[in-house]
């Protein structure tokens, strides 16, 4: 008790620290993956690309991110037992924080592709069952997580196949794919805004005071999805097309008008990127706040203060224009085998099952769930080549990062517990 | 910080693109055939020996983007179609070149000369020939097409009516040689038999290159027929 009131302000300075130090990491880094698919299937520039994802972002992480938030915050411990010894919790979310911001320094320099949610949520596991005890650990809660990166990337993969089954079916099998395409473009633009703007409106706006029922939402997200499908075809019409003979041509018409689309996919995978993964730098951060402000009282649930999640955007933004861009730059030009139909489809499918995650509270990995939606376009045969051996690192990095910002997490831990006490 | 992306890695390099180049290749070598000819015909073998050294090194490219598609076809990547079918279809198309470059190679060598009341028919039959190279890279070229759309349109209505041309190139081929052999049988006693002998190879040769250039047509059918 008595440290949390001698050293409060010093703890929320150093979770703000720390909390910046990880959201920057993950604007300059995470958000790359996300917006590489748009850079790289030609359908923003990299300008463009920085301007979506900084908006998007932001709003992604204010309006959706609460869930997620919380999850990390008071979801993988069990606040209650820690009731007698407040600053255990305070020392062990700073360390977390601080775990995973190195780990993924190091990894990042290493070119190993890690998750920012694994090694969170590695790290906070770990400084809970080295520090706390076992039992201080909610393994059901935990156990959801940990099956939802293995059912993530399936759902996303499933959904992609789906979209650009259709996408095949509905355009490119039409004798006119250009006319086919003008025909069914803007109704994947309405989905796109009708299923971000549903989960969202549903789950994630109760923190800034919204409650809207069931059919007050679908209404919304109908009315989003409209507006959004209107400037689609606002935008579309200013694609000339001239029709020329051979059907080259006429794909290559098709792929423009899905470059329009590709735009909106963007904000979208934005958006959903915002909402899942600044909660990584701000779930710890809130849980430090929320046990100094209420003078150790742990299992007071406490509103979320709306400053954080402007600090994780915030965050995130600088770290885009400090870093981000030129990592954007980088994947952007190395992705050349995505065209913007096979793009869409994928970005699509990550970003829905990102924000139905969002809503649900799960912190999933972005990148792993983009992966998984890749594969699924492969599946339905429309890349050209994949490499499966990537596969491998990416399920190895799964397993790697759990222990190693466990690790950390725990030596920063005891160091924090020697220091104060 | 720079990552080496899970994305970019994820997207192997595609073979489609060095299968069209190695075509390409192929196709540059067939249009120095009527060139080579002509030379022939007017006796210039300096001029011969040139573009017969063009034609085998543009056999020799056609090799080596050969051997890097095979060597770059590991077992990780992950493609639409399958990966025999794709190495069959290579060494198909791998074959039109070293066939035309055989021909160029024996003609210079044995400084042939074409009797001059076979010329006009000649020439027309070597033109069929390299038409049909032409065509089997049109074929090819549809086909990349089609993979953009993840072979989403039915195939053998894009298809058909490439490989269907390539047939007629190739029938008409066969009409010209069949032509092509009966003035040579009424020309023959006349000329040194062994010099005859050599000249229906070369007739058949010739015929093998359209020939091949079908074959590649057939296999882009099998490619896409899963």
């Amino acid at each position: 008790m008595t440290i949390i009131a001698q050293h409060g302000e010093l703890f929320i300075l150093l979770a703000c620290v720390f909390g910046f130090f990880m959201a920057w990491g993950v604007g300059a880094n995470d958000v790359a993956n996300a917006m590489g698919t748009s850079v790289g299937s030609k359908a923003i520039t990299i300008r463009q690309a920085i301007c979506i994802a900084i908006v998007f972002e932001f709003l992604g992480a204010w309006l959706a991110g609460g869930e997620v938030t919380a999850t990390i915050r008071n979801g993988i411990i069990d606040p209650t037992l820690l009731s007698s010894e407040p600053q255990y919790l305070v020392y062990g979310m700073l360390s977390s924080l601080l775990a995973a911001a190195i780990w993924l320094m190091i990894a990042s320099k290493q070119g190993w592709p890690v998750s920012t949610t694994h090694s969170v949520v590695g790290a906070i596991v770990g400084f809970a069952v080295a520090g706390l005890g076992p039992s201080s650990v909610q393994w059901g809660e935990v156990g959801q997580i940990v099956s939802s990166w293995v059912v993530s990337p399936v759902t996303a993969g499933v959904i992609a196949f789906l979209l650009f089954r259709s996408i095949q079916t509905l355009i490119f099998e039409n004798k006119d794919p250009l006319a086919a395409a003008r025909r069914y473009v803007p109704g994947y633009m309405f989905l796109v805004g009708f299923i971000v703007a549903m989960v969202t409106l549903l789950k994630g706006l109760s923190h800034v005071g919204l409650n809207l029922s069931f059919t007050d939402a679908l209404l919304w997200a109908m009315g989003v999805g409209a507006i959004i499908t209107l400037l689609g075809i606002l935008l579309e019409r200013r694609i000339t097309h001239e029709p020329r003979g051979g059907n080259r041509s006429s794909f290559t018409g098709v792929e423009r008008i899905f470059g329009v689309l590709m735009m909106f996919t963007a904000c979208a995978m934005a958006f959903a990127h915002g909402s899942n993964d600044v909660a990584n730098a701000v779930g710890p951060l809130a849980a430090v706040v929320s046990v100094v402000q209420s003078q150790g009282q742990i299992g007071g649930d406490a509103a979320l203060p709306w400053w954080i999640l402007i600090l994780g955007g915030g965050g995130i933004v600088v770290g885009l224009l400090t870093y981000g861009h030129r990592v954007i730059a980088t994947v952007g030009t190395g992705i050349t085998e995505l065209t913007p139909s096979r793009g869409f489809a994928a970005t699509l499918a990550a970003a829905t099952t990102v924000v139905i995650a969002s809503g649900t509270g799960l912190p999933i990995s972005t990148t792993h769930t983009l992966v998984g939606a890749v594969l699924g376009v492969g599946l339905a045969r429309g890349m050209q080549a994949l490499n499966l051996r990537v596969l491998g690192t990416i399920v190895i990095s799964w397993l790697v990062t759990l222990p190693a910002g466990a690790a950390l997490s725990i030596i920063f831990f005891f160091m924090l517990k020697g220091m104060f006490g | 910080m720079v990552s080496s992306n899970p994305f970019s890695a994820l997207f192997g390099r595609s073979p489609f693109q060095p299968l069209l180049e190695h075509i390409d290749k192929t196709v540059e070598c067939a249009d120095l055939l009527p060139v080579f000819f002509q030379a022939t015909l007017e006796q210039d073998w300096a001029r011969a020996a040139e573009i017969r050294n063009s034609i085998s090194n543009g056999e020799h490219e056609a090799d080596e983007l050969k051997t890097h598609i095979r060597m770059n076809l590991p077992n990780s990547l992950f493609l639409p179609v399958s990966r025999s079918d794709l190495l069959e279809l290579i060494s198909v198309q791998d074959k039109i070149a070293n066939k035309i470059k055989d021909i160029a190679g024996i003609m210079l060598g044995r400084r042939m000369r074409i009797p001059e009341a076979m010329e006009d028919i000649f020439q027309e039959y070597v033109r069929t020939a390299v038409a049909t190279v032409h065509q089997a890279r049109q074929a090819l070229a549809e086909l990349d097409d089609l993979l953009e759309s993840g072979f989403g349109r039915n195939v053998s209505d894009l298809l058909s009516d490439q490989i269907r041309k390539l047939h007629e190139l190739e029938h008409q081929a066969d009409d010209q040689q069949v032509m092509i052999r009966r003035r040579l049988f009424e020309l023959e006693k006349n000329l040194p038999p062994v010099d005859v002998m050599f000249l229906y190879q070369i007739i058949d040769w010739i015929g093998e290159v359209s020939d091949r250039s079908e074959r590649v047509g057939s296999r882009l059918q099998i490619l896409l027929a899963r």
